[in-house]
């Protein structure tokens, strides 16, 4: 899997587990405080339901089970990060729920590495790669295939 | 400087089969022997104009085809002609040859050019023979007759000035003067003097000027016909050549007409050269002057738009939004207090009113007259009529009766099969009506009407009904009802609803109907219609569709189960009961059944079948809410019933994906996401689901 983002990109920057993960801030439509969401039947584990968004329906995932994490414990830094991506042609609006957020870091091409091989578990297909940024290595989050259905 | 053409295509395509719908519309008006002018008018404008975009936008069958058939059409329009039911026929099925060519060249694909052809050549036929009419001294548009009528006129002098929006609406010069060389000999001079320097030139402005001179035995208004499109966005002069040949006119008498020829001619400027040519009188008689005609060729119906659908959902879609916000400030004021409050909930509720009146107004936009699907009947009748030998009457009423769009792109086709059953098993042969004594002639009816916030489109018949016992046998054979088992009247009836009813063989040609109703109910419900059927024997058949008004917003009863809201169509919904205790039976400590009267209802447990929690276990405690779909019916288990409201459906699919069980989710008024149930999509997933664990209930 290669990347080839732009030399110089923002991402914004999650806690999960532990982890620090990021995100193009170009995808980022915003963030909301947790609210309880609407069950879906028949959904995915990780599927925690869906949420009014102005007006829209936007299904709302918990990031660590899609992680083959710990699922997430609400607590009062739990934030929905609101994604907004181009897949298909179609714009595609998910919610993520995660630990807390962290920074918004400027990130160079040059400082991105695609992900070792590792196999295919635990969402590998949902990482984009690895940066380094302020000594800390960061876990880059491909937000396309997040919101594809494809992965759903 | 060539405008890319392409981005009218689809603007063309649309119109062209439009106004197709009308020349066919027109055609069947049109009887035999008697010329309507007025309706012939309608028929030879929709094939002019085909023929002008066609022949603009590069599609020469199309153009060729309908040069054909213009030609015709003037002959029949000018009375050299009469209207007599073959060409009718002739024509009728050159609007099918029309559409399909234009359909083809839409999806780029290859058009059946063999039916094309053997058309195009009957219509040339038909223009051979001699016409019914005494020979007038006419002119025709093709050259033999031409030459006679022109003759004395070397040709034409024209002068064309593009106005400044000639090329923006899409009409090229140089397309016109390349028609204009085919007339004959053309020569070309270009006026330059008017080209702006590089500095000011707008390259969608055409200033060049052409004096060109053609020589060529055509008429006037073959010249005039290049230039029809363009009249009134250029200056154009047409004057006649002095001729070498002898005074024109004495062959033939000057009629009468001939005179107001020449004012007819926009902008043309009085060139001593016209005075030469008009008291010549250009023969012209019978045609009328063409450019005065056809500018009363109104330009857009009742003042209408074409807007996009798209722009129509977003701002239907954003109506939608408002009202949710609305109910939340709704919500919001009725828990405040003060005196300041009152005021403010006062003014809500205006605020609600006149939402309701916007949303009304905004969902109106999207309603088409079922007109639209109507109109293919009247020629669907006259073909199967002729073809199964019945004789056939189409009464319609309603026809302005309007649906959303989506609607009635759904109903077209399972109306269609509905009025084609009618004919085709419904009407009987002539010869058996006047038998049983009835008028010869069958009716089909087709009426359209609101009832209670619904549409109901009925199609009826006054043919031999349905034969209950060939029914019911043929459902026996297939196993589809007991040896013994003994059904009602109307139950009977719905047996043709059965999917496995309506194989390939029908249960006979004189009586029994049933290709693919399955398929007419399952469309019908797809959009939330119902579909009923009513028949008595020897005196015909009726099928009554109830349709919504809309897809957008749904009619739903919202019901509790534990913390979630869950909304079921309220169409679906047969009766919502308590359940006493001596009604439920367990199977094998399986499935849980209802006895209601004399039927046994599943109960689907809301809670289990979604792996939600619910306030109550035990079934007495709960209420039972029935529920319809496909004619199976069950029982959903559910905490407490709310209100009932108007849900603005939106869909799951664009951010996540299809849900079974769930046609979409709508926001409430506390700002919430309730579900939509989908009734079929619940009972399949409660038919596919394992054996449930035994219950200690049981």
């Amino acid at each position: 899997m290669s990347i080839t983002p732009s030399s110089h990109q923002q991402y914004l920057t999650f806690i999960l587990a532990g982890e620090e993960y990021a995100v193009g801030v170009m995808s980022v439509q915003e963030i909301r405080p947790w609210h309880a969401v609407t069950v879906l039947p028949n959904a995915p584990a990780w599927m925690l339901g869906v949420l009014d968004l102005r007006g829209v329906v936007v299904p709302v995932m918990d990031l660590r089970r899609r992680f083959d994490l710990e699922p997430a414990q609400i607590g009062p830094s739990t934030v929905v990060i609101v994604l907004r991506v181009q897949s298909d042609g179609a714009a595609r609006t998910v919610g993520l729920v995660v630990d807390a957020i962290s920074e918004v870091y400027d990130i160079d091409a040059a400082d991105c590495r695609s992900l070792p091989d590792i196999g295919g578990g635990a969402g590998a297909q949902l990482v984009q790669g690895l940066a380094q940024a302020d000594g800390k290595t960061l876990i880059l989050i491909d937000p396309v295939r997040l919101a594809s259905p494809q992965t759903h | 400087m060539t405008l890319d053409l392409t981005q009218f295509h689809d603007t063309f395509f649309e119109e062209s089969f439009e106004a197709l719908g009308s020349m066919e519309a027109a055609l069947l008006k049109l009887t035999a022997g008697e010329a309507d002018a007025e309706l012939i008018n309608t028929i030879f404008r929709v094939a002019h104009s085909i023929k002008g975009g066609s022949a603009t936008f590069g599609f020469t069958e199309v153009a060729a085809f309908t040069h054909t058939l213009e030609t015709l059409l003037d002959q029949l329009r000018s009375g050299q002609r009469q209207v007599q039911s073959p060409i009718v026929d002739a024509l009728l099925r050159s609007v099918d040859v029309l559409r399909e060519m234009l359909s083809a060249t839409q999806h780029k694909r290859p058009a059946d050019a063999a039916a094309a052809a053997t058309l195009h050549a009957e219509l040339q036929g038909i223009m051979q023979q001699a016409p019914a009419q005494a020979k007038a001294p006419t002119v025709d548009t093709a050259p033999p007759a031409a030459a006679v009528a022109t003759e004395g006129i070397a040709g034409w002098r024209v002068r064309l000035v593009p106005g400044q929006k000639m090329m923006a609406h899409g009409n090229d010069p140089l397309r016109m003067i390349r028609e204009l060389a085919a007339l004959g000999s053309l020569t070309t001079r270009v006026d330059a003097a008017k080209v702006p320097t590089l500095k000011d030139l707008d390259p969608e402005v055409c200033a060049l000027c052409w004096d060109m001179e053609l020589h060529a035995g055509c008429d006037r208004a073959a010249v005039e016909n290049i230039f029809e499109w363009a009249m009134g966005e250029c200056t154009l002069g047409i004057d006649a050549l002095a001729g070498t040949g002898t005074v024109a006119g004495a062959a033939t008498p000057a009629p009468a007409a001939a005179a107001p020829l020449a004012p007819a001619v926009p902008a043309a400027p009085a060139a001593p050269a016209a005075a030469a040519a008009s008291p010549a009188g250009v023969p012209g008689a019978p045609r009328p002057p063409p450019s005065a005609e056809r500018s009363t060729v109104p330009a857009g119906e009742g003042g209408s738009i074409r807007v996009s659908i798209e722009k129509i959902d977003e701002l239907l879609n954003s109506v939608g939004e408002l009202v949710i916000t609305q109910s939340v400030c709704s919500q919001l004021a009725a828990s405040l207090e003060g005196r300041r409050a009152d005021d403010l909930r006062n003014a809500l509720v205006q605020f609600e009113r006149h939402m309701r009146a916007l949303q009304e107004s905004v969902m109106r936009v999207r309603m088409l007259p079922i007109a639209s699907i109507f109109n293919r009947f009247p020629r669907m009748i006259r073909d199967l009529g002729q073809r199964l030998g019945k004789k056939l009457e189409l009464r319609m009423s309603g026809e302005h009766t309007e649906l959303d769009k989506t609607v009635l792109e759904k109903i077209g086709d399972p109306l269609v099969h509905l009025v084609r059953n009618s004919v085709d098993h419904g009407i009987e042969l002539p010869e058996a009506r006047r038998a049983a004594g009835k008028d010869e002639q069958g009716t089909i009816s087709l009426h359209a009407y609101h009832k209670g916030g619904n549409v109901i489109v009925e199609v009826s018949d006054d043919g031999a009904g349905l034969n209950r016992d060939r029914i019911l046998s043929k459902a026996r054979e297939r196993g589809l009802v007991g040896a013994d088992e003994e059904l009602s009247e109307d139950k009977i009836l719905n047996l043709i609803f059965a999917p496995g009813f309506s194989t390939a063989e029908v249960v006979s040609d004189v009586s029994g109907r049933g290709v693919g109703m399955d398929v007419v109910r399952r469309n019908i419900n797809e959009i939330g219609g119902h579909v009923q059927l009513y028949s008595t024997p020897g005196k015909g058949s009726t099928v009554r569709i109830r349709l919504p008004l809309t897809l957008a917003i749904l009619d739903g009863q919202l019901a509790r189960v534990g913390q979630e809201i869950y909304i079921v169509p309220i169409v679906s919904i047969v009766e919502t009961i308590q359940i006493k205790r001596e009604q439920i039976n367990s199977l094998a400590g399986k499935a849980e059944l209802l006895r209601l009267r004399d039927e046994y209802i599943p109960i689907v447990r809301i809670y289990e079948l979604f792996g939600t929690q619910a306030d109550h276990t035990e079934l007495v405690n709960g209420l039972l809410m029935i529920v319809e779909a496909d004619g199976k019916r069950v029982g959903l288990f559910v905490d407490e019933l709310l209100s009932q409201q108007q849900v603005v459906i939106k869909s799951l699919e664009s951010n996540f994906r299809q849900v079974t069980a769930l046609a979409g989710a709508t926001m409430l008024g506390d700002g919430r996401v309730a579900l939509i149930l989908d009734i079929p999509g619940v009972i399949a997933r409660y038919m596919e689901q394992p054996a449930r664990a035994s219950r200690e209930a049981a």
